[in-house]
């Protein structure tokens, strides 16, 4: 095979070389693109994971902790909470309406794929400082982009942050969280089991958009403009409309117990979706390249494994409760098709037609569990020593201290005024405070249960530039702050560290 | 007052359960009816909620003229019944020639949530005969396509026949003659941009709209 393309799907030599070992043959084109997106820093986390371990994860009220789709933890009342952060930052820098929107989307389907109503969105933001043509341009999109896809798909957006900075021209910070309530027994997990049982793909087609988003976009650098340009298709192209039918399709067929698993479709597709379903139940999985519906003709298998195509979910259904699935598809005007079939052997087969060629097989665990892991060296910037003996008392004095502190005097409302921040009756302390205070309703009897929720993020980059430890610390300690100062308890921390590339 | 009020749920429709909620809270029995079914069960009263029915897409309302529910309630409005749309709902009423007019993109070109201030012009209509003329009313508003607007020889009868029913005393969406909500001429049909499910509730911060609401329920009432 051409020995470059590896290198051209972003895998490292030695990268190959396990793939090699793990087949115990060459991988052809398909399976190669396969790993090449579930082995990018995106989907494996081959670099932080090793760190992000550290983390404490449990606790008494932790129903699900970190890998799955989003966090979840138990609220009594019979209520769950199931929330996740994420970033969307360099799709928004290429192209910052779709970037922005289709980040809403990503976070809001992994919230409703635990079986949860999605309710607030938060938006943390960075830009580059507004003097900068690019910088307001960027601004202007995402702002556009949040506003236009999060009120359309009907998820209030209660609050967040936004802040100006030198540092964030050219590298904007676009992160979103999600929060949901989903009634407990409820809850339902990524996982395929059940050998037989189908795996159906729903929502939107499938087409050449975000074909190796993940590896292509996430985690890149920036060259110029025109090289940012010939990116731009790489960005996906968000349906708030056929997401929130998804979201309510979803809903109805966890409400009638129709699924067994189910998973979204965002990074690597369907290659992802796939084989975490198969892994995560300790099952394989036949999968019929042939029957995904197409947005266009003459797609290839790998592109269609790989595509982020938008708004799809991947739900395992018993076949006894097929045909209740599609009713309730068809309500909903849905996309329905049975795409796979849960197999003993471990192994993620990709076939045209269930009887039909074999085009590639791998082990499903290999795609994520088998991923490598670095631990990348470390080391202190190398401006550090001149960052920290900055003195207030040694820095010259401002020239004219009022121009400051109008500069310091800013309003989020040009941003805050775009988005819904409050449909479903719940924001009692909306945009623009310490913390959001939405009111606690049961899920799925919408009686208020009299008690409230708090809602923040907080980041710091300055801190945690001059000293990471720390600066995470006090982050943390600021957040805590923050909720203690509309009268709540913390419970529960996500988190959306945003790094430059390790290289 | 147990009035049956039945709310239109679209795909896209997101107002809906928060309707339900307000007119629940107001001790009307509210139901979700759904747009590809024609019967109306037979409600007193129907509600078109707030969101984007069909996405929005070719026009606000323009798809979700054609729906099954909405042929069955252009009949039930011309037998007298009460139709309220609220925001999303006002253009789809629009858009299926129930009331004049159209809502086009707000004057600034951005999506605008917040509170704004009413004021009364007519009492004469299901949505205000409990409100006084010249009274204000804190509700927010929530909308891109909320600035009405309407050829000349229109405006001159909204005027006339007193169907203005409310109007923004600080225009924030460049609608012609201030226009928020407007009533048809046998007063049965209203339409308004601004939310007054959103205003019924302390912890929300007004309680503004229960007025209107209430008023809706009485008129569900007067009509049976």
């Amino acid at each position: 095979m051409d020995d470059q393309l590896h290198r051209s799907l972003g895998l490292t030599d030695d990268e190959l070389a396990k793939i090699v070992e793990i087949l115990g043959r060459d991988p052809n084109h398909l399976e190669l693109a396969m790993y090449s997106v579930m082995w990018s820093e995106h989907c494996s986390y081959k670099s932080s994971r090793i760190h992000l371990k550290r983390l404490p994860t449990e606790g008494k009220n932790v129903l699900v902790g970190p890998g799955e789709n989003a966090g979840v933890i138990d609220v009594g009342d019979g209520i769950a909470i199931a929330l996740r952060i994420e970033s969307h930052n360099h799709p928004s820098y290429i192209e910052p309406y779709q970037g922005a929107a289709t980040g809403v989307g990503g976070i809001i389907r992994d919230i409703f794929t635990m079986g949860a109503r999605p309710i607030a969105i938060m938006d943390p933001l960075r830009f580059g400082p507004l003097e900068d043509a690019r910088s307001r341009w960027v601004a202007e999109g995402v702002v556009s982009g949040i506003s236009g896809y999060g009120n359309s798909v009907g998820v209030p957006n209660v609050g967040g942050e936004i802040v100006f900075d030198e540092t964030y021209k050219g590298n904007p910070l676009v992160n979103v969280l999600c929060v949901g309530i989903l009634p407990k027994e409820r809850l339902v997990l990524g996982q395929a089991s059940g050998i037989g049982n189908l795996a159906v793909l729903l929502g939107s087609t499938t087409g050449r958009d975000g074909i190796g988003g993940v590896s292509v976009l996430a985690s890149a650098g920036f060259g110029d403009e025109e090289e940012d340009a010939e990116k731009r298709p790489s960005v996906q192209v968000g349906d708030p409309f056929e997401e929130k039918r998804l979201i309510e399709a979803c809903l109805e067929l966890l409400d009638e117990g129709l699924v067994v698993g189910i998973q979204d479709l965002g990074g690597a597709g369907l290659a992802c979706a796939a084989s975490e379903t198969a892994s995560r139940g300790g099952v394989g999985m036949d999968f019929n390249v042939s029957a995904v519906p197409q947005r266009e003709a003459g797609m290839q298998p790998f592109e269609i494994m790989t595509s982020e195509s938008q708004e799809r979910m991947l739900a395992i259904v018993e076949p006894e409760n097929l045909e209740q699935v599609f009713a309730i598809c068809n309500k909903w005007e849905i996309r329905s098709s049975v795409v796979g079939k849960v197999t003993p052997s471990g192994a993620l087969r990709i076939v045209d037609d269930f009887d039909g060629e074999v085009l590639g097989e791998v082990p499903a665990a290999s795609l994520h569990e088998d991923a490598p892991l670095y631990e990348r060296p470390i080391s202190e910037p190398d401006d550090m020593d001149t960052a920290i003996t900055d003195q207030a008392t040694t820095l010259p004095g401002p020239e004219k201290i009022e121009d400051d502190l109008f500069d310091l005097l800013m309003s989020p409302q040009w941003a805050t005024s775009q988005y819904d921040s409050q449909l479903f009756l719940n924001t009692v302390v909306g945009p623009g405070s310490n913390a959001a205070v939405l009111r606690l309703k049961h899920p799925t009897s919408g009686e208020d249960t009299g008690r409230g929720m708090a809602l923040t993020t907080d980041g710091n980059h300055r801190w945690c530039a001059i000293n990471p430890r720390i600066g995470s610390a006090m982050t943390v300690a600021e957040s805590v702050l923050n909720l203690a100062c509309v009268g709540a308890v913390p419970q529960a921390l996500v988190n959306c560290l945003n790094y430059c590339s390790h290289n | 007052m147990n009035q049956n009020i039945g709310v239109v749920v679209f795909p896209g429709s997101n107002c809906e359960k928060d309707a339900m909620e307000a007119l629940a809270d107001l001790g009307a029995t509210p139901l979700l009816l759904w747009h590809a079914d024609s019967d109306l069960q037979g409600v007193d009263a129907v509600v078109i909620p707030g969101g984007f029915a069909h996405g929005d897409y070719l026009r606000p309302g323009a798809i979700a003229r054609f729906s099954p529910a909405m042929e069955a309630i252009i009949d039930f409005a011309h037998n007298g019944g009460p139709v309220l749309g609220i925001c999303n709902g006002f253009q789809v009423l629009t858009e299926a020639g129930l009331l004049p007019g159209a809502l086009q993109k707000n004057s600034g070109l951005k999506f605008l949530c917040k509170e704004v201030e009413l004021q009364v012009e007519s009492t004469d209509s299901v949505l205000t005969n409990m409100t006084s003329k010249g009274q204000t009313l804190r509700i927010p508003i929530n909308h891109f396509e909320g600035n009405f607007t309407c050829t000349d020889e229109t405006l001159i009868e909204l005027q006339s026949q007193d169907q203005i029913i409310l109007t923004y005393t600080e225009n924030p969406n460049g609608s012609m003659a201030n226009i928020a909500g407007i009533c048809n001429t046998t007063r049965n049909v209203v339409g308004l941009m601004p939310h007054p499910e959103r205003a019924c509730h302390t912890l929300l911060g007004s309680t503004d709209g229960r007025i209107l609401l209430e008023s809706f329920i009485q008129g569900a009432h007067a009509a049976v």
